[in-house]
């Protein structure tokens, strides 16, 4: 058990809306990530996990609004902060935050080495330009780019380049959490492949000690994380390793969701792809109970009336299900 | 690639292309999005034509649809040469031909209510003298065949429905249409994981009930795998590799197949990082 | 629709501009209509009356008369004397009446009488020249001959053909205005021709909106086609309409109408007339937006779509991409209006607008004011409300306009 470099507890966020209204949409969600290792979170659009992903920068902004919980990086608890000293002081040197298509937001008329310039800068106003460009051609060339991307503009590159430049300047201060949203989803998959390399190598190499990869591909997370967890409306539903979560999903939702996983390999064409009706829950009134209950098959009376609370078992893993572990180990099996 | 290498037949050809070209722009800026492929579609047959953006996919399922011209090539029809040349041919065209698109939220006009794009399926069909109640018993069956139910949608506007909502209602009004030939271009890549399965399954009923062909366009290589009985790949334009799903995805002949199925991250084998 | 009406009516810029313009179309239609005159009656043969109220002399002798002891007799002659006269009156009393100099203040007219009055002896040498002294002389009389007015007779001429005293007046009394039978308030006074300038300026706002409004409309619907058949058929039939466009945009508009309307002649350039001109002068702007906007929309997959269920091209024009462009139609249609007013004002000024003395335009006035010198006589009440009034008119539009904008455009919402 390493050193917890991540830890969040029972965060709750929520959207304030232009007629007042409030969306729920991290209801209570706890992690732990250590050092060396990598979260995937996975789930429907809407599940929330883009706003976990804002909400762990510790840096709100309207509509989004804290309401409870506690964000701790490397034993400093950040929820309580102002969002200057978070600008400050967390951003950049202690999480780094790639958003999606991140890529899209370069400004066109700059070239790259300003945009390192302009980080670095932000947490060391002193260092020499000079000393910027030996940094940045040091990294670039440790994690397989060119130096003569530097000079370029945003334009000049392709896709693939262009996000795996955002992630080296997102990561040149060596931030201790990276957190990126779907940083190949708009893609090609030779340039997705490329991607991945390259976040792979930043953990191998120590230039971040932790990782959050949030994907709606599985297969993807599959390949690139060590632990997996499913969200859906607002909660976590189920978390274990990648191995684990795919090859033995227990919460209904997370099985349906790895059912839906078609991957070019011998077997595919055999297995029927699983199918969950209906949408998820609207946020805005949570349903009591179960949030998944009205789509799944093994519901009962009992699911919509209780709340579920997380129910660890194995090793590390966890899991919010009415049922106990073996006996949806038994439905399934049938 | 020529259609002769294409294993399985099933049923009668719908839809043939030899030499199919498209090109783009005049002088510098010329493109050749398309450049003499062959293809042989046949009845109740499904196909993927498996590409990158800018492959040329999309624009040889405007070509094959009707919407944009062909360059060079022709294209054949029920076994003959296909003449859409005058407004009302291209009318009779697309009675047998029609399409799903990838966006559910622009493939609506915003401004009609469902109930209008029912009804306009139903008119094309040429029930425009059905009585209400006719009209209505339709648009109902069509409904249910995509487990919605008409009553519920009746007077509401589409952008009311959510994603997977709106894109099984344009299945719907392919059921009332019933084609012989369906392009599906990214049916599901703006559906959620947990509802692709459900269109899929709604387009195969669809073909075992009527015989659809049913073209999928994708650059999904996993889809295009799971649910083709023929996969095209195509690269720059052309087609670099046609065939069974099988032989094309277990034992890929062409490099670019190869790399491309090596691209797409895996669950059962080893996903090899270092050819990239 | 309706949440967008209702999304409309609550954005302040837009409820603000409608205010304003709700304003002026009410008194464009109103205040004619309630006027004690008519917007083109010429109502005095005196060029430029001042703004105020105008009672009738006869009426004031008539009326029954009653003192007041107000000091009528200093303010009649502070309104009498020049400057000239008080300044020539400080000088004689600092130098020779034993004043202090500067001691006396010129505007306090009251104290000058006063000190005057105490202070002066015609018996006092005076040194200069006999025009000087004359000068003096003269003054005093004056002032005396002012400060002596002791009333006023009426006197008419008798059987005898004598002059016979038939009433007097004595200097301090007064007649209440509410006795006068015939009085009339000009609250901008009048114009070179003797009209009212208030009804007449409502009255023209009311015809320059009328104007607009057709200028606009025409602008705006050749626009909408051109720009609809363009962005929607592309190939040789844009390269037509664009090549009109580009035309009709190189050639400056405002040269266009001036030779257009000239061109028409004194006889034929009516209100309706220079509309039509205008309108067909100012459409190239929105032909060119509605084609950009429709080339993107041509290719959206509803579209496409409606092709495939076998619609006719005008069917699709109208129902699959006119319901998109809508809105921006009538955010273009509010700014011919406006522009269509301000191009009619500019061509009023030049004497090329419409040919008419039965009906006033905003610019027309401005022409009519112009041509009388109302700038080197002071008459600021003929030029200056109908600036303000164009002004007012154009700004209320643009204001309505760019709330308007900001509804239908979320990207520019201030919040």
């Amino acid at each position: 058990m390493g050193k917890v470099i991540l830890e969040v507890k029972d965060l709750k966020t929520k959207y304030i809306t232009r007629f007042k209204e409030a969306v729920y949409a991290v209801d209570g969600v706890s992690l732990k990530i250590e050092e060396g290792k990598s979260l995937g979170i996975a789930g429907e659009s809407g599940c929330g996990k883009s706003t976990l992903a804002l909400s762990l920068m510790g840096y709100y902004f309207a509509p989004l609004h804290y309401t409870s919980g506690e964000i701790i990086i490397d034993g400093v608890n950040i929820s309580g902060m102002k969002a200057d000293t978070v600008r400050k002081n967390i951003l950049g040197n202690e999480i780094a935050y790639i958003p999606q298509a991140a890529m899209n937001a370069l400004n066109p008329t700059q070239k790259i080495i300003k945009f390192l310039e302009d980080v670095i800068h932000a947490h060391d106003p002193k260092k020499s330009k000079n000393d910027i460009y030996d940094m940045a051609v040091e990294r670039f060339a440790d994690l397989g780019l060119p130096k003569e991307v530097l000079q370029k503009h945003a334009v000049e590159l392709s896709g693939g380049m262009k996000q795996r430049t955002v992630i080296a300047i997102s990561t040149i201060l060596s931030p201790k959490v990276l957190i990126a949203d779907e940083p190949s989803s708009a893609l090609d998959v030779t340039s997705q492949k490329m991607v991945i390399k390259m976040m792979r190598e930043l953990m191998e190499k120590g230039y971040i000690k932790s990782m959050i990869f949030i994907t709606h591909e599985l297969p993807l997370l599959y390949n690139v994380t060590d632990d997996i967890m499913v969200m859906y409306a607002g909660q976590m539903v189920e978390k274990g390793t990648a191995k684990e979560m795919v090859f033995d999903p227990i919460h209904p939702y997370s099985k349906g969701l790895m059912g839906s996983i078609i991957v070019p390999e011998e077997g595919t064409r055999d297995v029927k792809l699983e199918a969950i009706p209906g949408t998820p829950p609207n946020l805005k009134n949570p349903p009591k109970g179960c949030r998944f209950a009205a789509r799944c098959k093994y519901a009962k009376p009992e699911c919509g009336v209780y709340e579920i609370s997380e129910k660890k078992f194995g090793e590390n893993r966890m899991h919010r299900c009415i049922y106990d572990v073996d006996h949806l180990r038994e439905v399934y099996g049938e | 690639m020529s259609a002769e290498a294409i294993k399985i037949k099933k049923g009668d050809s719908v839809l043939k292309g030899e030499g199919v070209t498209k090109l783009f722009g005049y002088g510098k800026t010329r493109t050749l999005a398309v450049d003499h492929v062959d293809f042989d579609f046949h009845a109740g047959e499904v196909i993927s034509i498996v590409g990158e953006s800018g492959s040329g996919k999309t624009t040889i399922a405007k070509m094959i649809l009707g919407l944009i011209g062909v360059t060079e090539g022709s294209v054949y029809f029920n076994g003959t040469l296909r003449d859409i040349s005058s407004h009302s041919k291209k009318k009779e065209y697309w009675k047998g031909i029609q399409a799903v698109f990838q966006d559910p939220f622009s493939s609506y006009n915003i401004f009609h209510k469902i109930d209008d794009v029912l009804l306009d399926c139903i008119n094309l069909m040429g029930g425009r003298g059905y009585s209400k109640e006719k009209k209505e018993e339709l648009m109902t069956e069509a409904c249910s065949f995509v487990n919605l139910k008409y009553a519920e949608l009746t007077n509401k506007y589409p952008f009311e429905l959510s994603g997977g909502q709106m894109q099984r209602l344009m299945i719907a009004r392919i059921f009332l249409l019933k084609p012989k030939i369906l392009i599906a271009d990214e049916p599901t890549s703006m559906v959620d994981a947990c509802s692709r399965a459900t269109i899929l399954d709604m387009l195969l009923k669809l073909r075992d009930e009527i015989d659809m062909t049913i073209i999928f366009i994708t650059h999904d290589i996993g889809l295009a795998y799971y649910v083709s009985d023929t996969v095209y790949i195509m690269e720059h334009g052309k087609f670099v590799e046609a065939g069974s799903a099988d032989s094309v995805i277990l034992t890929p002949q062409a490099p670019y197949t190869k790399r491309l199925i090596s691209d797409v991250p895996k669950i059962h084998e080893e996903w090899d990082l270092s050819t990239v | 629709m309706k949440h967008q009406i209702k999304q409309i009516f609550h954005s302040p810029k837009f409820v603000v501009g409608f205010i304003v313009f709700v304003f002026l179309l009410l008194m464009a239609i109103i205040y004619p209509m309630v006027s004690a005159v008519g917007p083109l009656e010429s109502m005095s043969k005196i060029k430029f009356l001042a703004p105020g109220t105008y009672i009738n002399v006869e009426d004031t002798l008539n009326a029954e008369a009653g003192v007041i002891e107000l000091d009528v007799v200093a303010n009649r002659v502070i309104a009498a004397l020049t400057e000239d006269e008080k300044t020539k009156m400080v000088e004689w009393l600092e130098l020779y009446g034993g004043v202090e100099e500067g001691s006396i203040d010129i505007g306090d007219a009251e104290t000058l009488i006063n000190t005057w009055n105490s202070k002066y002896d015609e018996d006092i040498r005076v040194t200069g020249t006999t025009a000087l002294r004359k000068e003096y002389q003269r003054l005093a009389a004056r002032v005396e001959n002012l400060l002596e007015s002791s009333g006023v007779s009426i006197a008419e001429k008798n059987e005898n053909g004598e002059l016979e005293i038939v009433k007097s007046y004595k200097t301090k009394e007064f007649v209440g205005v509410n006795d006068i039978a015939n009085k009339i308030n000009f609250p901008l006074g009048t114009d070179n021709f003797g009209r009212d300038v208030l009804t007449e300026l409502t009255s023209a706002i009311g015809t320059s909106l009328r104007l607009g409004l057709i200028a606009g409309l025409i602008a705006t619907l050749i626009g909408l086609t051109f720009g609809l058949v363009a962005g929607y058929c592309g190939g040789v039939v844009d390269n037509l309409i664009t090549f009109l466009t580009n035309l009709f945009t190189v050639i400056p508009s405002f040269i266009l109408l001036v030779l257009i309307s000239y061109s028409l002649g004194q006889g034929s350039r009516s209100v309706e007339i220079v509309a039509i001109v205008i309108g067909l002068t100012g459409w190239p702007w929105t032909a060119r937006s509605v084609r950009s906007q429709v080339v993107s929309l041509r290719n959206r997959d509803h579209v496409n779509l409606s092709k495939l269920s076998g619609h006719s091209m005008p069917r699709i024009i109208v129902m699959d991409i006119l319901p998109y462009v809508a809105s921006y139609v009538v955010m273009a249609l509010i700014l011919q209006i406006s522009s269509g007013i301000l191009a009619e004002a500019q061509l009023s000024m030049l004497g090329l607008g419409p040919s008419t003395t039965k009906m006033a335009t905003l610019g027309l006035m401005m022409n009519w004011s112009q041509q009388a010198s109302a700038w080197q006589t002071g008459a600021w009440w003929s030029f200056l409300p109908v600036i303000l009034s164009i002004a007012l008119v154009t700004f209320s539009l643009n204001l309505m306009n760019t709330g308007l904008d900001q509804v239908f455009n979320p990207q520019l919402r201030d919040s």
